[in-house]
């Protein structure tokens, strides 16, 4: 039985993180009323001629040079010919022959150790409308319609699901780094078409490719790539071949379709775009931005572990999300307590985030609140427990802990006075327990400290408690 | 030298519908029509660099500020056929 | 007041300023000549005098508060397929029978803020393709020196109704001539501006690279009065350029001393009508006489530039008019049965025979496999039109040619054989191919009565260079 090899390559389509839309002023907002963000240029009026956004030729330039992609200084915009009711001219405009950037790549990691997955290019173009399916008709929205999009293209250079997997995480975590997209993965802010051909080892030459189009989340690329493999290596090895197509995924089905396209689909008149002048871009501006890049995910890591001492798997889960590493170093700076920020970040929070569904930056929960609650526990103000209790209402109401802690009397009872006479109350009320201990059974000592801080509602300090019930006992000749 | 053109093919991909006597028209007059402009084949073009526009100018942009959006109610007034909110069509079974 | 057929618009706006009549007298006076000729001509597609009269009232009010605006209260017609907000916008076709315009033309935005009143529709052949104006989806167009004539196309209407009588003056537009060619057919004077000099924004575009609006008067004069407000750089659109617009009327000054003419010998041959050449050629000679010096010059690419264009033009139409679908506007085919019959039947029943033609070979010459063949050559044939236009401008100030191998023809005489129709373009295209400016103005008439253009060539944003050799001339021919 032969193996085979399995290659991948993804076109990554990203919507850019400006105003307004590519060609126009209308917003790009998500989630308005249909058809409330239109004007002629994005209606396709006649007479309606495009105008290029320059930001978003920036962050198109300046995703390339966070993938480490060669700029072209002289760059063109074609039109691209195909008739479909979301795409307001009938022509996208798009970059045919001389796209922004050429080259770069992403680092994976692969269980035979990092690789570098190569870039083709990257172009800039124009997202298109919604069409909406109803019962008895179809709608269209054209509020997408023009939003900036640029299209990563790779190189085929992954062989597996969870490269390509890999290959989008990172890619993901560069862009947002690169402060160019929020590739919102709900708002349709990233989705890919996949390219994938099986071939025999030992062939040179790739298998012939179908192509899953439009997937906007990780797992449903995941589980398509997963059938779409599967699918390819059951026709071969019967000895079948492959149709060069486009497919869809089926999400509910969990199958990739082949999508009924007319023979001459993909002759797309591709033709320098007469209304848009060449961009050129000159060395001097373009070294400027790179100079003023944004720190790779990488070399926060790295810079991580050096600036708060914290563990390189720590450093690796803040940095996942770059606005949850944005976080943790405001809240670093300002409580100093850096493992153990990072320990309630990844633990408590994080959980707190997980359940929620929420981002960093969605819930309540400040830098300053936490910072102030890991302070509060350092000082021994409160006590852990205590503050595991408030977390949530930082989290969902914004609260600030200091205020709480005063407002509702939760400060820490350190005060031996008054723990001595809880303990004289505990040990009168369980002369067994005091008895057990005394007859070596030492595990009576910490239901005792259980009884204790019941007493003072939680508010005792345990180490305390513990070190004096200790002593009592020494002095009970225990 | 001369290549054929396709009008049917053509005119699928054009989106326009031909009927037999228009495709027929159209199929003589269009060989005569490119017979005739393949007279560039007789210029030497090695070397010669496109005319891409009708002007020679580059970066022309526009800053990132928004501007006001047409009213929805005149735009899908001038629609074919429209709903509340949408411009309305027939529900669409193909895929492209 | 002066006849309408006669008066100018220096010489409204003069009357206007002189209170020798109001606007709304002016207007009137408009609309009573164009009840009046209309019917014959046929310029006009749409003219509502309720709209004109009220504009123009509001003008004359803004004028007794103090407004003294360029071209206030003066009507100008609007070929139909230029934008202005609220009215209707057919571009000749059946596809925009419905459509409303929702915005302005920067073209049209400049004439209102110059205070024109905006006076109708002209006629013009469907989406600007054709010469003649008979591809109109809804009537024939008449010329104005023999109602059995075209009016030349595809800015006929305005054309005819500048020399007929109806119009004071009007916009056109030149892709490859739509301008110049019926502006010669007709006899009034027709301005091509340079690419980049005019915004189109708003301007359905036929051929992107090679549209241009500009003015259509009866003197140079006008012309240049009118180029004024039009031109310059706009915002919205991206292929004008930021050069300053000069003062043209300032230069209209001075005789033919000094110029260097250059005739290209590409533009001597046979195969034009004799009285053509002979018309042309006594106004260079006259040129001559006033002190001009006459120089040949050489456009060897001339004979590719048909070929040249109609590749380019229709390769950009056929993607220009791919948005005419019957999903966001215009026409829509009665229950389609899938999206695909959707746009093929919509598109089959809006567009003329003409516009069908052009998208079809357009779209030919951009399919799978041709582009390099067709596409991809004519780019570069174009790159050696444009050098020829350079070198000619090296040796000379201006060029002086026919606009028209021929007067102006019987309607339906050429309509049959589309490539001896795209042929007679052969004089006009190469302006619009190489970005250059050109103005078209009477130089004498056939013996048969109609009218003979000579067109006047200059370099890209020469224009006052243009309309001084054109003002000159015009003085000579009127003396």
């Amino acid at each position: 039985m032969s193996k085979y090899l399995i290659t991948i390559g993804l076109e990554t389509h990203v919507h850019l993180k400006t105003h307004t839309k590519m060609f126009c002023g209308c917003a790009t907002e998500f989630g308005s009323e249909a058809n409330t963000h239109v004007c002629p240029v994005c209606l396709g009026y006649p007479g309606a001629l495009p105008v290029m956004n320059g930001e978003a030729i920036k962050q198109c330039v300046i995703a390339g040079l966070m993938l480490g992609c060669e700029i072209n200084h002289y760059s063109t915009f074609d039109r691209k010919n195909y008739f479909y009711p979301d795409m307001c001219k009938d022509y996208q405009i798009t970059q045919m022959e001389k796209p922004l950037c050429i080259g770069g790549g992403v680092t994976i990691d692969t269980p035979e150790g990092s690789r570098r997955v190569r870039i083709h290019h990257i172009h800039q173009e124009e997202d298109a409308g919604k069409i909406i399916h109803y019962a008895r008709h179809s709608g269209v929205d054209f509020n997408r319609c023009g939003t900036p999009l640029m299209e990563i293209v790779s190189e085929p250079d992954l062989s597996s699901p969870d490269e390509a997997m890999a290959y989008l995480h990172n890619l993901r975590q560069i862009l947002v780094y690169a402060g160019v997209s929020e590739c919102n993965l709900e708002e349709g802010n990233m989705r890919s078409d996949v390219n994938i051909s099986v071939r025999p080892e030992g062939q040179e030459e790739l298998g012939i490719r179908a192509e899953i189009k439009n997937m906007n989340t990780f797992k449903g690329i995941y589980a398509a790539l997963e059938y779409e493999i599967e699918r390819q290596l059951y026709i071969v090895k019967k000895g079948g071949t492959i149709t060069q197509e486009t497919r869809r995924w089926d999400a509910d089905l969990g199958e990739t379709q082949s999508m009924r396209t007319k023979e001459n689909a993909h002759d797309y008149r591709y033709f320098p775009e007469p209304d848009l002048v060449p961009v050129t871009l000159d060395k001097e501006m373009v070294e400027q931005w790179r100079a003023a890049l944004p720190e790779l995910p990488a070399a926060r890591r790295e810079r991580m572990v050096k600036e708060y001492g914290i563990p390189e798997y720590d450093a690796g889960v803040l940095a996942d999300e770059k606005p949850n590493a944005d976080f943790f170093e405001i809240a670093a700076k300002l409580c100093g307590e850096f493992k153990t920020l990072s320990n309630w970040f990844m633990t408590d929070v994080m959980c707190l985030l997980s359940e929620s569904g929420k981002t960093i930056t969605q819930c309540s929960l400040t830098p300053k609140s936490l910072a102030e609650l890991v302070t509060l526990v350092k000082k021994g103000v409160i006590n852990g427990p205590t503050a595991k209790e408030l977390l949530p209402e930082l989290f969902n109401d914004g609260l600030m802990p200091a205020k709480m802690v005063e407002e509702r009397g939760l400060a820490q009872v350190s005060d031996s006075g008054a723990l001595e006479s809880f303990m004289n109350e505990v040990f009168e009320a369980n002369e067994k327990s005091v008895a057990d201990y005394l007859a070596g059974k030492k595990a009576a000592a910490g239901y005792l400290t259980g009884q204790v801080m019941k007493l003072s509602r939680g508010k005792a300090d345990p180490k305390l408690v513990n070190k004096m019930i200790a002593e009592k006992f020494a002095g009970m000749g225990g | 030298m001369s290549q054929s053109i396709d009008v049917a093919y053509v005119s699928e991909l054009a989106r326009i519908a031909l009927t037999d006597d228009e495709t027929k028209l159209f199929q003589g007059q269009l060989e005569t029509i490119v017979d005739y402009v393949e007279k560039i084949n007789g210029l030497d073009l090695d070397n010669i660099k496109p005319t891409m526009h009708g002007q020679v100018s580059t970066n022309f942009f526009r800053d990132d500020v928004v501007s006001p959006s047409l009213d929805r109610e005149a735009v899908l007034d001038n629609a074919p056929a429209r709903t509340d909110s949408e411009f309305k069509l027939p529900k669409i079974v193909e895929d492209a | 007041m002066e006849d309408i057929a006669t008066l100018t618009l220096a010489g409204a706006l003069d009357g206007l300023k002189k209170k020798e009549f109001s606007s709304v007298e002016l207007n009137q006076a408009l609309v009573d000549s164009i009840d009046k000729k209309d019917g014959d001509l046929k310029a006009y597609l749409k003219m509502d005098p309720e709209y004109i009269l009220k504009q123009a009232a509001e003008s004359d009010q803004k004028r007794a508060a103090g407004d003294d605006s360029s071209l206030l209260g003066v009507p100008i017609a609007i070929k139909d397929l230029i934008n202005v907000k609220g009215e209707s916008c057919s571009c000749a076709s059946r596809q925009l029978e419905k459509y409303n315009a929702l915005y302005d033309a920067t073209v049209a935005a400049k004439l209102r803020y110059a205070g024109a009143v905006f006076a109708g529709r002209t006629n013009m052949d469907e989406f600007a393709m054709g010469s003649s104006t008979e591809n109109s989806a809804f009537q024939i167009t008449r010329n104005p020196h023999n109602l059995e004539c075209v009016p030349g196309g595809s800015s006929g209407g305005s054309a005819a109704a500048v020399a007929g009588g109806e119009a004071i003056a009007a916009l056109g537009t030149d892709t490859g001539g739509s301008i110049r060619q019926p502006a010669s057919f007709c006899g009034c004077v027709g301005m091509k501006p340079s690419y980049g000099r005019v915004s189109r924004y708003g301007v359905t575009a036929y051929a992107s690279s090679l549209d241009q609006v500009g003015p259509m008067t009866k003197t140079v004069e006008d012309a240049a009065i009118l180029l004024k407000e039009l031109a310059g750089f706009d915002p919205h659109d991206g292929t004008t350029l930021d050069v300053k617009v000069p003062d043209y009327q300032a230069h209209l000054t001075g005789g033919m001393k000094g110029l260097k003419i250059g005739l290209p010998k590409e533009f001597y041959v046979d195969g034009s009508d004799p009285e053509v050449s002979q018309a042309v050629l006594k106004a260079v000679e006259s040129c001559r006489a006033a002190g001009a010096e006459i120089v040949d010059v050489s456009l060897p690419h001339t004979e590719y530039a048909i070929a040249v264009y109609y590749i380019l033009a229709t390769a950009e139409a056929s993607a220009n008019l791919a948005r005419f679908d019957g999903v966001r506007f215009g026409h829509r085919a009665e229950s389609p049965k899938s999206v695909f019959d959707l746009y093929a039947q919509s598109r089959a029943e809006g567009f003329g025979t003409e516009v069908k033609r052009r998208i079809i070979l357009g779209t030919y010459v951009l399919s799978s496999g041709y582009y390099d063949a067709y596409y991809g050559k004519a780019q570069k044939a174009r790159t050696l039109i444009r050098e020829d236009y350079t070198k000619a401008f090296e040796k000379c100030d201006v060029l002086m040619t026919p606009v028209s191998p021929t007067p102006a023809y019987k309607i339906g005489e050429a309509s049959q054989d589309p490539l001896k129709m795209y042929l007679g373009d052969i004089f006009t295209v190469p302006a619009n191919l190489a970005g250059i400016c050109g103005i078209s103005l009477p130089c004498g008439s056939t013996r048969g009565g109609l009218p003979v253009g000579l067109q006047i060539l200059g370099p890209a944003f020469g224009e006052e260079r243009i309309l001084k050799t054109a003002y000159a001339f015009e003085q000579m021919q009127g003396a």
